[in-house]
């Protein structure tokens, strides 16, 4: 194979590996969000599936892709408030309503989802997902050696996706600066370090967390309608295929950072597809550790080696949230 | 100003109440979305009843349903019984599963049965022990966040059966497909009154949990670490111990019951026997308040609106998937009572300067969540 073919080859690898990453780096951002108030919610799966059928719903009975968006941070953030509603004020356990979420999620989602089977994405909203090039036109540098076969590259790889892509990158940069450079992500954080100290100092623990428990889920919605409305752009049964477990994993991975998210969730999701890449070369092909059923292990034995990891070093940032899953009442300190 | 104050625990008929007063309300709401989803809620639930409890195939299929439930959220209330949260009970049902698989898959022709059941059962729970144990070791040594750990053990379980599927185990009589060839028929469970004999076990085990729990030195050294590891610690027991004995019984235990599933139900290794029973059997050892005789009775009913749910999308032809969500409103309504058991509201009058000026409780410094 010649080199430029290569490198094309190389290029269009990355361009699927970022797309097929956004479900897991929205979820991520979600789910960083929720736990960064303390609250560890297990039902990211139920969340996204929730997400994704109301939105995928509505985006066909309406084909406006805003009301879409809309129902699918209605249908998660409807069932981030229900887990809200039971860890932070009826005091359940978390991994437990967690679990409940994920069940019922699903549940309505594939109930939903039946009345849309054999629908597809409207011709409008497929056409506003499809590729949005934000490159200025590249024919007249093409012939200038290297140069030119280094835009191109660039260009195929990271400059022609669709506007989900982008706008999950900018809120990924969104959300690391409301965590870290805004009053109110500081309060947050406070509260998921130490929520007895952030309630003494005034800090508004119950509402804070019921605004990044919701705010997340609607997170988790916006991740869960990527799988029909743009990736599959048909609904099938459990169509987010356990990405909301993967997203649990990538958020620990990349230790709650917004901004690592969108490291760990391009390298979650080329992990996803590499296998069957690699498979069609030669001298790699029946190879087991290169097998893309044995490639799939990889998300969880890292997650494991970063939580093993977190309790060799005991450095700040490796351990998490500091009350993460721990319940907080006022009363009971 | 609404405060939230702790009472005394209820119990007896009162807290019987509540609870049913809980589900009552949840059915009502399910009953109220099933009516949103464009079902008609009277046939659906009437549906899910007669499938379940209607005929004795229906009996029968439920306690199916049941027998891995029951042992799965067996196994989960021994960890949680020391707040080891083990909710990798789906991995370790593969695993044992695979274990079991491995043995039966593997013994010599003309095995008498007894022998080659045997030996899988025990295969399964050693492979369930094993795939507990990992994480059960780090958390004892190292400390690490065995709620993750495991979690994520799962998904490395399902995956190995996977890539068993399609490559290592791959079936060559299966014409391409990926399958795994089915057991030999001297490990199939055989049948008592018409259900594999899985069921005597679940119940044996019920009956041993309750026992080894309660009249146990191990049972009650596992109560003490769950009420405080210091505790533990402070009146001599060795808390390493008991944390990697207590996960090597529950992994064991659910590792049994990928190895029943195997061995009297599908009898053939694949990723889905485990099929979401490791997480429903975690909400049902909550609800059950870790009980086994309480277990008993919830793995019963969580599989009868199952079997209900299937034979109603046969029936009626509304989807199977409405028993999840009944499910799941069912389940947040009684974690919602557990609320209502615990504390009462009170309605503070001037409430205005009333906290403050409260004569501060001794002890407030408490680190939380010790």
């Amino acid at each position: 194979m010649d080199p430029t073919g290569f490198a094309m080859m190389i290029a269009l690898f990355l361009a699927s590996a970022i797309r097929i990453s956004i479900p897991l780096l929205i979820g991520t951002l979600g789910e960083t969000l929720t736990e960064r108030s303390g609250h560890l919610n297990l039902g990211v799966e139920g969340m996204m599936l929730l997400g994704a059928s109301t939105g995928f719903f509505v985006a066909v009975r309406t084909q406006n892709v805003l009301l879409a968006m809309l129902a699918a941070m209605g249908g998660a953030g409807a069932g981030a408030l229900l887990y809200a509603l039971m860890t932070v004020t009826f005091r359940a356990n978390q991994v437990v309503t967690g679990l409940a979420l994920t069940i019922f999620g699903a549940g309505v989602a594939n109930t939903l989802g039946k009345s849309v089977t054999n629908q597809s994405t409207p011709r409008n909203i497929q056409d506003l997902f499809a590729l949005q090039p934000l490159h200025p036109d590249l024919s007249g540098v093409q012939g200038i050696p290297v140069v030119g076969p280094v835009l191109q590259f660039i260009d195929t790889a990271f400059l022609q996706h669709n506007l989900y892509v982008y706008g999950a990158l900018v809120g990924s940069a969104l959300l690391a600066f409301y965590l870290y450079r805004t009053h109110s992500g500081l309060h947050l954080r406070a509260v998921g370090e130490n929520p007895a100290a952030a309630d003494a100092s005034g800090i508004r623990v119950v509402a804070m967390r019921y605004g990044a428990i919701v705010g997340g889920g609607m997170l988790c919605g916006l991740a869960g309608l990527y799988m029909p409305l743009v990736h599959i752009t048909t609904w099938v049964e459990n169509i987010t295929g356990g990405r909301g477990w993967i997203v649990v994993a990538l958020v620990i991975f990349v230790r709650w950072d917004p901004l690592k998210a969108i490291l760990g969730a391009f390298l979650f999701g080329a992990l996803e597809i590499v296998g069957f890449r690699l498979q069609a070369i030669p001298a790699l092909s029946g190879s087991i550790f290169f097998s893309q059923y044995v490639i799939d292990m990889y998300p969880y034995a890292m997650t494991i080696l970063v939580l093993i990891l977190a309790n060799v070093r005991r450095k700040k940032g490796w351990q998490g949230p500091g009350a993460l899953g721990v319940p907080y009442f006022r009363e009971e300190r | 100003m609404i405060r939230i104050v702790r009472k005394e625990d209820m119990t007896g008929v009162r807290a019987a109440l509540v609870r049913f007063a809980s589900i009552v309300a949840a059915l009502v709401v399910s009953m109220l979305i099933v009516w949103i989803l464009g079902y008609d809620p009277l046939r659906t639930f009437g549906a899910i009843l007669q499938g379940s409890f209607g005929s004795k195939f229906g009996i029968l299929n439920t306690v199916v349903i049941a027998v891995p439930l029951l042992l799965a959220a067996l196994a989960v209330s021994v960890a949680f019984s020391m707040k080891f949260w083990n909710i990798g009970a789906e991995g370790q049902i593969v695993m044992g599963a695979f274990g079991a698989a491995a043995v039966s898959m593997n013994l010599p022709v003309g095995t008498p049965p007894v022998v080659a059941i045997l030996l899988s059962l025990l295969a399964g729970m050693v492979g369930g022990a094993v795939w507990a144990l990992i994480p059960g070791l780090f958390r004892a040594y190292l400390g690490t966040n065995e709620t993750l750990f495991t979690l994520m053990m799962n998904y490395i379980a399902i995956q190995w059966v996977v890539f068993l599927r399609n490559f290592l185990w791959k079936d060559p009589a299966a014409h391409g497909f990926p399958i795994i060839a089915t057991i030999p028929a001297n490990a199939f469970l055989p049948k008592v009154f018409g259900i594999h004999a899985g069921w005597i076990l679940a119940l044996a085990l019920a009956a041993a949990a309750y026992f080894f729990l309660r009249s146990t030195k191990l049972g009650y050294e596992i109560r003490v670490v769950g009420e405080s590891e210091r505790t533990a610690r402070y009146a001599g027991m060795d808390v390493r111990r008991v944390l990697v004995l207590g996960v090597l019984i529950s992994g064991a235990a659910a590792g049994l019951a990928g190895a029943v599933q195997l061995t009297g139900v599908t009898h053939t290794l694949s990723e889905s026997i485990g099929g979401g029973v490791g997480f429903t059997a975690i909400i049902i050892a909550w609800l059950s308040n870790l009980n086994a005789p309480a277990i008993v009775a919830t793995s019963f009913l969580f599989a009868a609106l199952k079997q209900g749910a299937m034979s109603m999308e046969l029936l009626v032809g509304s989807p199977s998937s409405l028993s999840d969500v009944v499910m799941g409103l069912v389940l947040m309504a009684a974690l919602a009572s557990e609320f209502f058991l615990r504390y009462r509201l009170v309605r503070e009058q001037g409430a205005k300067g009333r906290g403050p000026l409260a004569p501060p409780e001794a002890g407030t410094d408490r680190k939380e969540g010790s």
